[in-house]
């Protein structure tokens, strides 16, 4: 039904555009509560809303507010709106129009993959930034063989991934039991395989079978020349772990953010976990090399996506800029990170029954359930 | 759940953005003031998309049951008018005091004049159902000897019936001004699957 001339872009282009900071108009025709929950966002991103039901009779209100000097792309839940809409202004006239291919759905699951470095044993580390929802997720490959830590639950790309990379997954990985999406580690080390590890205090619940990450007993990617070195790191969950790899970087799972650091609520234990979070964040990392490069689970906001689309930042540097790790006074943190929280992800509970295995959604249902911002870190709003 | 009297019913299962709203709204068109449309789609985003879309161009959206996979959205076309004409009718009572009589186990015959869908989502208990456009056929139901509180949406078409009930040689009946979309008190729905 696309007339001619309307053209689409996918989600992999407009990540290319967004991350180059291009100039970029979108016109978002979804319901106000769905753009008010959660739109893409980028720092030369102007976006307005005008839902496709005000514009059925009428496109004027679009064509008023569409500017001429700059490319539009018209988006919406899944592509059917926002291709009736594309089409409307193309009739019109324009002809800088285009539409999101698959629209948020599709933009909430593209994953970037962005190297972060070459490891010292000859590997290389990569980060895979899921740009529609905050997610970060990492694979360190070395000698033909992977490892991915905090597995999105797209793991058909990471499978492309690995054959264009020529790498045979052999551990995957999660740093806790995540609240904010579905884990595809454990589906992903079925489909090669490979040994599934998780935390055990937060893997109590499951109903498979699974590795336990114990602090100190590494994990190696090919033929012992990458070393991921568990480190047990309480606070967002009980079992939250981080992972020192090549003595240079430090995978910090939903502990510690960028510019901000993780609620301790989303597993109902707050008030329980809010001296381990301390503890984690001011004792334990604090006894490490301000050198490490820390790489988050996640990020909050755009501006936080460095050259390429990285995510990371060095560990001295968040120890004089990070909020949350700068303060003092222990009740104001147990305050910060226990009243005021941003609203919890959506079906978070859901998600966490999914993770522990003990609920099997049908692929719609799992999109469902992730739609939406992520918001694992206290300064999400 | 047993089929629920309403004017019209679209069938939108299967049909994705922007469809089901599209239809919607050309039904809508056709439809007159009052009455009731049911949507059956299948696309979960036709749930907020109509929603919005009722609030917006200011129809009442009654309420959604899921079954099967299946959304049933219940509009009901609005009249613009009808929140500012003029009630004519002298008896009324107050949401407030309907309410405390209730409580306090005052035995009210309540009944109700809005459409089927609307009664089905939110009543209050006890109430019977019959709508203002059935009211003349049905009126052999009701005992003109009998107090009546009749309630609506928003107290005009509870104020019609009540001086239709007159006309009809009821001596005792009172029409509950505010209505159901102001009404705070216990209410009763039918079962959900």
């Amino acid at each position: 039904m696309t007339a001619m001339g309307t053209q689409k872009v996918t989600a992999k282009e407009l990540t290319t555009i967004i991350l180059n900071k291009e100039d970029l108009f979108i016109l978002d025709v979804r319901n106000e509560s769905d753009f008010s929950d959660w739109k893409i966002e980028g720092i030369s991103v102007d976006i307005i809303n005008i839902p496709y039901f005000d514009l059925l009779d009428d496109i004027a209100p679009a064509l008023d507010a569409i500017p001429a000097d700059k490319p539009v792309v018209v988006v919406c839940a899944k592509e059917g709106s926002s291709i009736f809409v594309a089409e409307q202004l193309a009739e019109a006239g324009l002809n800088h129009v285009s539409y999101l291919e698959g629209g948020m759905k599709s933009w909430s699951e593209y994953l970037e993959p962005v190297k972060v470095a070459d490891l010292s044993g000859g590997g290389e580390l990569y980060q895979f930034v899921r740009i529609g929802k905050g997610c970060l997720s990492y694979m360190v490959l070395s000698n033909g063989e992977a490892a991915l830590i905090d597995t999105s639950r797209m793991i058909d790309q990471y499978q492309r991934f690995m054959q264009k990379k020529g790498v045979e997954l052999i551990h995957a990985i999660d740093t806790h039991l995540h609240a904010d999406h579905i884990s595809g580690g454990r589906a992903l080390a079925q489909r090669y395989g490979a040994a599934y590890h998780l935390p055990p205090k937060d893997a109590t619940e499951v109903t498979f079978e699974y590795e336990k990450l114990v602090e100190g007993r590494d994990i190696t990617v090919g033929q012992e020349t990458i070393k991921v070195q568990p480190i047990y790191t309480p606070g967002h969950t009980i079992g939250s772990t981080s992972f020192l790899i090549d003595n240079t970087y430090i995978l910090t799972g939903d502990i510690l953010f960028i510019d901000s650091i993780g609620r301790p609520d989303l597993a109902g234990l707050a008030e329980d976990w809010v001296g381990d979070l301390r503890d984690t964040l001011y004792s334990r990392y604090k006894v490490l090399s301000e050198e490490l490069i820390v790489l988050p689970a996640h990020f909050g906001k755009v501006t936080e996506l460095g050259i390429g689309g990285l995510v990371a930042g060095r560990l001295g540097t968040l120890y004089s800029e990070n909020p949350g790790l700068n303060i003092e006074d222990e009740s104001e943190f147990r305050r910060t990170v226990t009243e005021n929280l941003p609203p919890q992800p959506n079906s978070y509970q859901e998600i966490r029954q999914v993770n522990m295995g003990k609920i099997a959604p049908n692929i719609e249902e799992q999109r469902e359930m992730e739609i939406g911002p992520n918001r694992c870190a206290v300064h999400d709003k | 759940m047993a089929t629920m009297k309403v004017n019209r019913t679209l069938e939108c299962e299967g049909l994705a953005c922007p469809l089901p709203v599209v239809r919607t709204k050309k039904a809508m068109e056709e439809m007159k003031t009052g009455e009731v449309l049911e949507i059956r789609a299948t696309d979960s985003g036709s749930v907020a998309d109509l929603q919005s879309w009722a609030k917006r161009t200011g129809q009442q959206y009654i309420g959604l049951k899921e079954e099967n996979g299946v959304f049933r959205h219940y509009i009901r076309k609005s009249d613009p008018t009808e929140t500012k004409e003029e009630r004519k009718f002298p008896h009324t009572i107050y949401n407030e005091e309907l309410r405390k009589k209730l409580s306090e186990g005052e035995a009210l015959h309540i009944v109700d004049v809005r459409e089927p869908a609307e009664f089905a989502f939110c009543r209050i208990p006890g109430a019977k159902s019959i709508p203002l456009g059935d009211l003349e056929e049905r009126i052999y139901e009701l005992d003109p000897s009998q107090d009546y509180v009749v309630v609506c949406r928003s107290g005009n078409r509870s104020d019609m019936a009540c001086q239709l009930l007159m006309e009809k040689g009821f001596i005792n009946v009172i029409n509950a001004v505010q209505g159901m979309a102001v009404w705070t008190g216990e209410i009763e729905k039918d079962e959900v699957n």
